[in-house]
């Protein structure tokens, strides 16, 4: 496969890792959010794990990532360091996004992972402009959107995947469809249901399907996809089925009303830490003893994660206006007189300039003309 | 060299699309239509389809879709066609355009600008005839400027597109033929500060975008009076730059706010707690606002002329406000 001669795939045990990384983790988040180590609203992975994993593994470094408010696994699959998450989590200074993001909206752009995003659905315009830029660059990166399938019938997601279409635009978009949209099933919120991706199919983009437990067939059904569209230019609807094992959120008991102890319990025989470690011990040779040295060696990770978290100082509350403005203004705010600090603005921008993961390193224009 | 205020904003987004290629034009009938108000026109010609996109009617889309490319380097203009329309996007604006900084903890900056017209033109009725300035203010994260002359308009589009920070940038359809001086050559104008456009003594009227002509149309009627009003155009709306207002207000000791917004929650009522709360002991008297009534536009010419501030309720205002019969 040529996806294959352009990023070093990893190992199926290396995926397994990484899928028992996000399990761990997110079962130790959940414990953390009932000590009230992490507060606010937390939505948990688990269960879902294939299809991050799968998906960030046929990405090459320099592609873009977009994400709904579910984004722990995405971002721990695109490398982010476990502690900075874990910290960012506790709201920690040491957090990814300096304890201003929180569990939603984890953004690390060195990843390229451009963030959680909590409003259902507004986050894919984002992910089409990412793209729109790209092309515009001339450049070949592909962006990966993650979404549930709660966001398809939002007018956000008709909207891009009409201009997505129209304008050729390189995205990936990728519907995580776990069934429901909080309480609410699929049934009832999508009019094609049955086959998700029909709704891109309308805009003409090309759809696939694939087992979103199946952490091999979804990163071959992303590798293929990912390399259509770096090559034809065009999107590309992925539809993942997956299930989410734990409530919507840490708020919503494991199956609640809206769905049976059965229904929850089937899903979980296909577990997808499950599948492959069968397949790799049926199949591949491995020995229970690797999976022992793996859980060691993720125990270890987390328990770092979570000890760097709780000895991470809370940020400082004189960085609390930093950050809401960009300093690097191209002088555009007045450099004499009284109204240099106009009052009830941004007073208190701090001087770094946001880190622009753009081609060219930055996006500051050289000054021109005269500032009066 | 007289311009008009549409000329001055065609002039200011070709200089800047000259001068850097990151930035591009995108929105409804911005090309081939060459802008509802002929903003962008000849563009299509000099910047071909790749800088001046024309989109389907999908604020929501169109917005969302050039912050995320401002989030990776790209510096876009949007158009609204009129703002009006941004209510669409306002999501993409409020949660996505205004936060993405903060909530990334500083890692990514949105560097847009989303420009069109604002407030109410003639008879265009209740949907299309809304100044919304004061629901973009209310926004950590946004910038809101509204120019009144073509100078100001030319000199502060530029430097708008080259702000790190999302700004929205409101025009007036009716000031789009107006004319005035602009400087020769190229000029910027800094964004957070105001303008005195006309010096006085006697009382402080603020005004901004197309309220500064009727600010100053009623200055000279009070002049006729003895009165020396002070005229002075935020043209920044945030940052505020309440120095120069406080300056003002601090000498002559009254001030009228001039809108056509609402008056409930309105920007005015902002401008007049900021002003209380930091020269309350200079005032000789209440700070007095000027709105639009607080109705849906109507559609009727006589109504609407009863919604919209004129000269003549400025100066009975001025003349209250001065204790004068």
């Amino acid at each position: 496969m040529v996806y294959n001669k352009i990023v070093d795939r990893a190992s199926p045990l290396n995926l397994f890792r990484q899928m028992l990384l996000i399990r761990r983790f997110e079962e130790r988040s959940a414990e953390m959010y009932a000590l009230g180590k992490i507060g606010g609203f937390c939505h948990l992975y688990i269960g879902e794990e294939a299809v991050a994993v799968g998906a960030m593994d046929a990405l090459r470094p320099d592609d873009y990532v977009f994400s709904s408010y579910r984004d722990h696994g995405h971002c721990l699959a695109r490398g982010s360091d476990p502690k900075a998450v874990m910290a960012e989590l506790f709201g920690r200074s040491t957090g990814l996004c300096k304890g201003k993001g929180g569990s939603m909206h984890l953004i690390d752009v060195e990843r390229r992972f451009m963030g959680g995003y909590a409003i259902v659905g507004g986050h894919l315009p984002l992910a089409a402009g990412a793209a729109f830029a790209i092309n515009y660059r001339n450049g070949d990166q592909v962006v990966l959107c993650f979404f549930g399938e709660g966001a398809v019938p939002t007018g956000a997601c008709h909207e891009t995947l009409n201009l997505a279409a129209m304008w050729a635009l390189p995205v990936l978009f990728l519907c995580e469809n776990n069934r429901y949209g909080m309480g609410t099933p699929v049934e009832r919120s999508v009019a094609l249901y049955a086959d998700v991706s029909k709704n891109a199919a309308a805009y003409g983009i090309e759809a696939g399907f694939v087992d979103g437990m199946d952490v091999l067939a979804v990163r071959d059904a992303v590798g293929k996809a990912v390399d259509q569209i770096r090559t034809s230019k065009r999107p590309y609807f992925l539809e993942a089925s997956t299930y989410r094992f734990l409530g919507h959120s840490m708020a919503d008991p494991s199956h609640g009303h809206y769905r049976t102890k059965s229904e929850v319990d089937e899903a979980k025989k296909r577990d997808p830490l499950l599948l492959l470690k069968t397949k790799l011990l049926d199949e591949r040779g491995a020995a229970e003893a690797d999976f022992k040295t793996l859980e060691q060696e993720v125990k270890k990770i987390v328990d770092e994660a979570v000890d760097f978290a709780e000895t991470s100082p809370v940020p400082a509350v004189e960085t609390l206006a930093e950050d809401v403005y960009s300093g690097e203004q191209g002088g555009s705010l007045g450099t004499d007189g009284p109204s240099r600090r106009p009052m009830g603005g941004p007073g208190a921008m701090d001087a770094q300039g946001g880190r622009v993961p753009g081609e060219e390193g930055g996006s500051r224009p050289a000054q021109g003309g005269r500032v009066q | 060299m007289t311009l008009t205020y549409r000329e001055a904003l065609n002039q200011a987004l070709r200089e800047e699309m000259r001068r850097d290629e990151k930035v591009f034009l995108i929105g409804e009938d911005v090309a081939y239509y060459q802008g509802a108000f002929k903003v962008s026109k000849g563009f299509l010609e000099e910047f071909g389809p790749r800088r001046v996109v024309d989109t389907p009617i999908t604020e929501l889309g169109f917005t969302g879709l050039a912050i995320g490319a401002a989030m990776i380097g790209l510096r876009p203009v949007v158009e609204m066609m009129t703002f009006n329309f941004a209510i669409l996007a306002m999501d993409q604006i409020v949660n996505n355009a205004a936060k993405i900084r903060y909530m990334s903890g500083g890692q990514i900056s949105v560097p847009i600008v989303i420009r069109g017209p604002g407030s109410a033109a003639h008879q265009l009725g209740a949907q299309h005839s809304q100044s919304l300035e004061a629901w973009f203010c209310h926004v950590p994260g946004l910038m809101v400027v509204a120019p009144s002359s073509p100078r100001d308009a030319k000199g502060l589009l530029k430097t708008a597109i080259r702000e790190s920070n999302p700004v929205i940038f409101i025009e007036a359809q009716l000031l789009y033929p107006t004319k005035g001086e602009v400087d020769e050559g190229e000029y910027l104008l800094p964004l957070g500060v105001a303008d005195i456009k006309r010096a006085g003594t006697d009382v402080t009227l603020i005004a901004y975008s197309k309220m500064l002509s009727v600010a100053l149309q009623a200055a000279e009627v009070l002049a006729k009076d003895g009165i020396q009003a002070e005229v002075v155009d935020p043209r920044t709306l945030r940052p505020l730059d309440l120095n120069t207002l406080a300056a003002s207000v601090k000498k002559t000791g009254k001030a009228v706010i001039i809108e056509d917004g609402w008056p409930f929650a309105g920007l005015g009522a902002q401008i007049a707690e900021s002003l209380y709360t930091t020269i309350f002991d200079y005032l000789d008297g209440p700070i007095v606002r000027v709105t639009a009534r607080d109705v849906p536009m109507p559609y009727a010419r006589n109504l609407e002329d009863a919604v919209i501030p004129d000269v003549k309720r400025v100066v009975a205002v001025v003349r209250t406000v001065l204790y004068k019969k």
